[in-house]
């Protein structure tokens, strides 16, 4: 089958697409958009966390044809036109929240999301939003410093 | 499905690229000591990173491995015909495909099949190979491969590995532990007896034993064993891959192929992380194999449920103890017994029992000792290097019978462990003594002096906030049945490869001028798995050269050796051979300075000369010369190898010797909440102090400690593989049934970083990574035996344990 549906803000097709095929597999093999990790396929990790028209989804577990004329985004989707890294993919850096970095891309678009809803978010707040992304290497302190480094970053641009 | 061979004109090639950093922002130049961000942590961020599984190539096939379904079998027959008549399907390859006379591999001993032969002996088995245009139609050929076992006995356990009628997981064995071991399911033995431990029991006011168990933990790194190997024109084969150590898989990988070295090159991929998991080979040989009979690229991605197949464990382990200790406090002696379940194949057991038994009394002062520690062969998973090896186990164990011995006593737990502590020339029971800072008191003050974490913080003006109970967000309590424990452990790991391995590491440094400023360049093989050794070794650069900008090369087989990423060695020994060669290209940069401007200035021929800030100066601080202009039309690039002092085999009677470079120390306090009625464990707080030599990126330090922790509580709490006692096969291989903490799990773990140097090792560093995995574990035991009052010989702890029920 045929898959259309919008990437970042473009639009984006695939042919041939195999009926059990994943969001994820489409992005990754695809789509040339292996941003978005695979650590479990089996919804278990949020590694994958894009979001569908806005709600953050775990893309191993939606069928391609399932985002048919829908809006993705993904962890390329987060830094802006020029480049420049948003105010979360900074703060990552900065707070040292990645070390091997497979767990990031999901991480930054389930924090993204959660600032966007509550832009001052309690540490309790931080820990439920990121209850689905799981990290092997950080032990999560620096990522959680990151979420109150772009939090407090946010609050000051304002 | 239909092959896809082209994708999205955008796509790139995602091969692994060079990392330079100093060029623009002012964060990322920093040298030896400070907090310098991550060169590749922008591309982690965007999603622009190569890891291994994101690798593509035009035309590009996709591997696949059939693996055994039962634990131990003969193999009657593979049939693979109607797999081979798949449309789509470009190669089966089973046993029999193998193109030369090695088909098998190891780290140490070469007992593991490239492909089952007759038999299998494990569980998940690889049996055969399937490359096809599209994954899943690789997976539905595998299915249709016939293979029919003749299932065997199988052992389990020491009693049935060892006992009168056990079947031999290998038949014939000639390595070079076969000669000393008791049985031939036994891999390795390694005793320690120092002084006269039964004497010394005489003088013991108490006598403490207990047995303990360590479940089998997973590495559960989460980017999946994954690579992609591409076939070249000269007969040979490029493999990009994620491992811990390039030039070990291209020793095994090379021969199976019956390619020389030098037509197999190695690229460093993106590492999603190791922790000892990519030790051992997973499908660098099924890649390349593949890649060479289809003569098309192949890439092989894991998921997760073969990732708990495609790589070892953590060896679960029985461990008996006995401890005495005189009324003042003081311990007599130590005996204990070891008993590792390495599985099917060697792997790293022989090392893993090395350090079991070195360690196992734990950084304490004991002359008498008798200690013995085994590695079994069973058909269990094999098991082999993750964080700590060895070490852990014992830790868990030992820091059970300290708090038992005080409670004995009615000694505090702290101070008992402080009165036996070992500290700078304290005798090991190997004979070695211990040469380097050991503040092994010092580190349990500091976790002890810090203030408690207030009680009851569930409780807000709104009523109680689930997230900070035990049970957490399935709203199991509001705080009533809620008890609190607090609990210390200390542990003690050695750092580098022991026991008289030639181990040594490799740094190419190149320095130059470019567009009129000087540059270092370093090209190591180091495996990057997320530790942060890059960085590292671009702030040792830039502390050595004078530089601002560097560039590190990914790593890759042309250059020499850096070793394994594991054992906390990396930043002491590629760190250490980076310093090495920049102390050298120095020397040289210096000499052409000298020719060029030593008539200048008497200071040439006199003085100390360093490089600083882009210039040549006096250790006085006057500048001679720019860099620019020394190096101006020269270039000079040297690659020298750093070994560490060396050490010795553990005597294998005795087990004496000076078997380790270093040793590593740690100590945690955990403060947990426990909901007695279901048996819920909340950790409240797990501080952790550690002395780290010298912290060269305090960050990394941190976060190093914060991540080695964690992991330490998740098997003190949740992790296990469960292996079916009666089949031995793997009962919950995913990430939905074995439990890795997520941030909900896991507490604030406040680090208190000490810095005493080692006057042995580069700057005075100390390894780091793995000495906080150790005594995480057992502070948590700790202090839910304290919050519960339950003896807790086992972990993970489970609810059941914890209610009886
Ligand atoms: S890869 Fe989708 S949740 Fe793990
Ligand atoms: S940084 Fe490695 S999994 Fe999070």
């Amino acid at each position: 089958m045929r898959v259309t549906f919008t990437v970042n803000g473009r639009r984006q097709e695939a042919d041939d697409v195999w009926e059990g095929e994943s969001l994820l597999y489409v992005l990754r093999e695809r789509m040339g958009l292996p941003g978005s990790k695979n650590a479990c396929e089996q919804g278990e990790c949020g590694s994958c966390t894009v979001r569908l028209d806005g709600v953050p989804v775990c893309s191993c577990l939606v069928a391609a044809g399932q985002a048919e004329g829908r809006e993705v985004v993904t962890v390329e989707g987060l830094a802006g036109e020029d480049g420049r890294l948003s105010t979360v993919q900074q703060a990552f850096v900065d707070a040292g929240a990645v070390q091997c970095g497979f767990c990031t891309p999901g991480l930054l678009v389930a924090a993204d999301e959660l600032l966007e809803r509550n832009p001052e978010p309690t540490d309790g707040d931080i820990r439920e939003a990121l209850s689905g992304n799981l990290c092997r290497c950080t032990g999560y302190e620096k990522i959680l410093d990151a979420v109150r480094l772009a939090a407090a970053r946010t609050g000051e641009a304002v | 499905m239909t092959a896809h061979r082209t994708r999205a004109a955008t796509a790139p090639g995602r091969t692994p690229t060079s990392l330079t950093q100093g060029t623009q922002d002012g964060l990322t130049k920093g040298g030896i000591g400070e907090s310098t961000l991550r060169p590749d942590g922008i591309l982690k961020v965007t999603g622009e990173f190569a890891y291994s599984s994101d690798l593509w190539h035009e035309d590009m096939l996709w591997g696949y491995t059939l693996r055994s379904t039962v634990a131990h079998a003969r193999i009657a027959s593979i049939d693979t015909a109607e797999a081979l008549a798949t449309s789509g399907v470009y190669a089966v390859l089973t046993y029999d495909d193998l193109p030369t006379e090695v088909k098998h591999y190891g780290l140490e001993i070469r007992d593991t099949p490239v492909l089952a032969h007759g038999k299998v002996r494990h569980h998940g088995e690889p049996v055969a190979l399937v490359a096809a245009d599209h994954p899943e139609t690789a997976r539905r050929a595998a299915a249709k491969i016939r293979v029919v076992y003749e299932e065997l006995p199988i052992v389990t356990d020491e009693a049935s590995a060892t006992g009168p009628d056990a079947v031999l997981v290998h038949e014939h064995r000639d390595d070079h532990h076969s000669g000393h071991v008791p049985h031939p399911n036994i891999v390795h033995r390694q005793p320690i007896v120092r002084g006269d431990a039964a004497a010394a029991a005489a003088r013991a006011d108490v006598i403490v034993t207990g047995d303990y168990v360590f479940g089998m933990q997973d590495q559960a790194f989460l980017g999946p064993e994954s690579g992609l190997a591409v076939p070249a024109e000269d007969g040979g084969v490029d493999l990009y891959v994620a491992t811990q150590w390039l030039h070990s898989d291209l020793r095994q990988i090379a021969p199976v192929l019956g390619l020389p070295e030098k037509k197999v090159r190695m690229t460093l991929s993106g590492v999603g992380g190791a922790f000892g998991g990519r030790e051992d080979l997973s499908m660098q040989i099924h890649g390349c194999l593949l890649a060479l009979r289809t003569g098309k690229p192949v890439k092989i991605v894991y998921n997760r449920f073969e990732s708990f197949f495609g790589h070892v464990h953590r060896h679960p382990a029985r461990l008996h103890y006995e401890h005495g200790a005189t009324r003042d406090g003081r311990l007599t002696h130590v005996k204990c017994r070891i008993v590792l379940d390495g599985g099917a194949y060697a792997s790293a057991s022989p090392a893993v029992v090395g350090n079991a038994a070195s360690l196992s009394i734990g950084p304490y002062v004991v002359e008498d000792v008798d200690i013995e520690a085994v590695a079994l062969y069973t058909n269990n998973p094999p098991c082999g290097a993750m964080r700590g090896f060895g070490a852990v186990q014992a830790c868990f164990a030992y820091e059970a019978q300290m708090d038992k011995v005080a409670a004995e006593l009615g000694l505090d737990p702290v101070e008992f462990r402080q009165i036996n502590a070992m500290e700078q020339g304290t005798v090991m029971p190997t004979g070695q003594v211990v040469d380097s800072p050991a503040p092994v008191a010092e580190l349990l003050r500091r976790v002890k002096s810090r203030p408690l974490p207030p009680e009851r913080q569930w409780e807000t003006t709104e009523g109680a906030d689930v997230r900070a109970l035990p049970g957490g967000l399935s709203n199991t309590t509001h705080g009533e049945g809620v008890v609190r424990g607090v609990g210390y452990a200390v542990g003690i790991k050695n750092v580098g490869f022991s026991e008289g391995f030639d181990d040594y590491s490799t740094a190419r440094v190149r320095m130059e001028v470019i567009n009129g400023e000087p540059v270092a360049t370093v090209h190591t093989a180091m495996a990057e798995v997320g530790q942060g050794g890059v960085t590292v070794h671009a702030q040792i650069a830039r502390s050595e050269l004078g530089v601002t900008q560097v560039t590190i090369q990914p790593a890759d087989t042309q250059v020499g050796s850096a070793g394994s990423t594991s054992a906390s060695r990396q930043t002491y020994m590629t760190g250490g051979a980076v310093k090495n060669t920049c102390e050298a290209v120095r020397e040289k940069v210096l000499d052409i300075g000298r020719r060029k401007f030593g008539t200048y200035h008497p200071a040439w021929a006199t003085a100390e000369l360093l490089l600083e800030a882009g210039k040549v100066v006096t250790d006085g601080g006057e500048a001679l010369a720019d860099l620019a202009d020394v190096l101006e039309g020269e270039a000079v690039e040297l690659e020298l190898e750093f070994r560490h002092r060396p050490t010795q085999a553990f005597d294998l009677r005795t087990g004496q010797g000076n078997g380790h470079v270093q040793y590593s120390f740690a100590a945690h306090r955990a403060v947990v909440e426990v909901d007695t009625e279901l048996g819920l464990v909340k950790v409240v707080e797990l501080a952790c102090a550690q002395d780290v030599g010298k912290a060269l990126n305090p960050l990394s330090v941190v976060g190093q400690i914060q991540g080695g922790t964690t992991q330490g509580l998740g098997v003190a709490v949740m992790e296990e593989i469960i292996v079916d006692p009666v089949t031995a096969k793997v009962r919950n291989p995913s990430f939905t049934d074995y439990l890795i903490p997520t941030i909900l799990d896991t507490p604030t773990i406040p680090v208190d970083v000490l810095e005493l140097a080692d006057e042995h090792a580069p700057y005075g560093l100390r390894g780091i990574g793995e000495a906080p995995t150790l005594s995480s574990t057992p502070a948590v035991l700790a202090a839910i035996r304290q919050a519960t009052g339950l003896e807790l010989n086992r972990t993970p702890v489970r609810p059941e344990h914890l209610t009886g029920s």
